[in-house]
């Protein structure tokens, strides 16, 4: 699996952007790029959070012991 | 009887009343339940064990040997109640009895229940249940992967939850037999499959409530050891609430059911998006905030800005100001001036000789050498004297001297 940022890190990178816009000592620059990054973190939180494609799968071995993968039917 | 005995000569030797005490003994009494309480339990360097079994009225002798003690499942004790198939024995060089066990089971707890215990303490010794060995559980997992009955209620109980909390999360059920022969193998080789798979970064556990029987797979070494080894961390919900099996010491997380573990597995995402939502309310309420505050800032400054217009006239203002000063200073210093001429002139008015004269005095000198007379001693008759008065002057002859 490919290393990407998380949504924990993400999410927690959101909180403290928000809690240093909101302590109010940086320069306007800086907010406004504090402001763009933030934005992007919550683009990208909710974007984790809808990205993911719901599927229930059963992953079985058959007798050869090989993997296979059927969509699961709870009856 | 004892009268008849002696009577007619029959007089047992001790060896003889021993044997036949041993042989009655051994024969009314050839296999026999036995319960009661494990005191001074000993195990000499022979291996065998030796204990008293009590209950509160008696006691009484006890031995197992090292060949029997291979079947038990668990380890005696003092103080635990136990149940066992003994037969009696008669010690003959001291005349003492005790009972040889065959087979021995824990009475109450049941030999599974002190199997678990005892299987909980090698694994806890062993470090198994060590906090420092739990890998954490992901915060939101990308996949899960379900190891449970393919049937049950348990995997339907989480697949509900996972709906309602995080309804997008792909789940792998993996279906095993839970309880019965080879569930424990089972269960093992779906935590090494999910390990090879590596599609899944969380693994739940689980299946429903049971009898200690019935939970057996979930308390065995084998499964354990799987769920230790395991790369994935992996949650068990295993029983109902009360219920603590092995797995559950191991699990990196022990949820105390099924649906439970589905709810430790994943974040509520209607909870995580409206706390994305309010963290943007709060990116921009501070972005204009801040934007607000130096828009104030800017105009405050912008209203202590002075235009050039201002500071010209400000400095001619001042110019005038000092001109003014400047006059005012040098009027009154002409005044003061004036002043003090005027003084000076009647001072030097006062001391010109003509203003004496004026007043009617007048000066005498001599018309030879000029020279002024002020003792009338040094004036001659007949000399001639000059007097000058304020207006003229007039040439005498001096008649007369008076001393």
């Amino acid at each position: 699996m490919a290393k990407k940022k998380t949504f924990e890190s993400a999410l927690k990178e959101l909180e403290e952007i928000v809690r240093q816009m909101e302590s109010g000592d940086l320069c306007l620059e800086d907010a406004v790029k504090k402001y763009e990054s933030g934005m992007k973190q919550s683009k990208y939180c909710l974007d984790l959070l809808d990205k993911t494609e719901k599927k229930i799968a059963m992953l079985t071995k058959d007798r050869d012991g090989n993997i296979k993968k059927q969509p699961f039917k709870d009856e | 009887m004892i009268m008849a005995e002696k009577n007619t000569g029959h007089i047992y030797t001790v060896s003889k009343l021993t044997r036949k005490i041993k042989s009655l003994l051994e024969e009314a009494f050839p296999f026999i339940w036995v319960t009661g309480e494990i005191s001074n339990y000993a195990v000499p360097g022979s291996g065998h064990s030796y204990f008293t079994l009590k209950d509160p009225q008696a006691a009484i002798s006890a031995v197992m040997f090292k060949n029997q003690k291979r079947n038990l499942k668990f380890e005696p004790e003092n103080g635990m109640n136990i149940m066992g198939l003994a037969r009696l024995s008669l010690y003959e060089p001291r005349g003492s009895y005790q009972i040889i066990f065959e087979h021995l089971e824990p009475e109450g707890a049941g030999s599974m229940q002190v199997a678990f215990e005892q299987l909980k303490k090698k694994l806890s010794d062993k470090g198994l249940f060590d906090e420092k060995y739990k890998k954490p559980i992901p915060f939101l997992p990308s996949q899960i992967s379900i190891i449970t009955s393919g049937t049950g209620a348990a995997v339907r109980d989480i697949i509900n939850v996972a709906q309602r909390r995080f309804s997008n999360c792909p789940l792998d059920i993996i279906p095993v037999n839970v309880q019965g022969n080879g569930s424990e193998n089972e269960i093992c080789d779906a935590i090494t499959l999910v390990n090879q798979y590596q599609e899944s970064d969380l693994i739940i556990l689980a299946r429903g409530g049971g009898s200690l029987e019935d939970l057996a797979a979930f308390n065995s070494e084998i499964v354990a050891t799987a769920i230790f080894d395991s790369h994935i961390p992996i949650i068990t919900g295993v029983g109902h609430e009360t219920d603590y099996t092995i797995a559950d010491f191991v699990a990196d997380l022990r949820a105390p059911t099924p649906s439970a573990a589905a709810e430790l597995a994943l974040p509520d995402k209607k909870n995580l998006v409206q706390r994305i939502f309010d963290l943007q309310k709060n990116l921009n309420t501070s972005l204009n905030r801040k934007i607000v505050l130096l828009n104030q800032t800017v105009l405050y400054l912008i209203s202590r800005l002075k235009s050039p217009e201002t500071i010209v006239y400000d400095f001619r203002f001042r110019l005038e100001d000092d001109e003014a000063r400047l006059t005012n200073m040098m009027t009154h210093y002409m005044q003061l001036m004036r002043i003090n001429h005027l003084r000076l002139d009647a001072k030097l008015q006062a001391l010109n000789p003509k203003a004496i004269l004026k007043r009617g005095y007048s000066i005498a000198r001599f018309v030879s050498d000029k020279k002024v007379i002020t003792d009338s001693g040094d004036v001659k008759k007949k000399d001639q004297i000059e007097v000058i008065l304020f207006k003229g002057r007039l040439i005498t002859r001096v008649e007369k001297t008076n001393g």
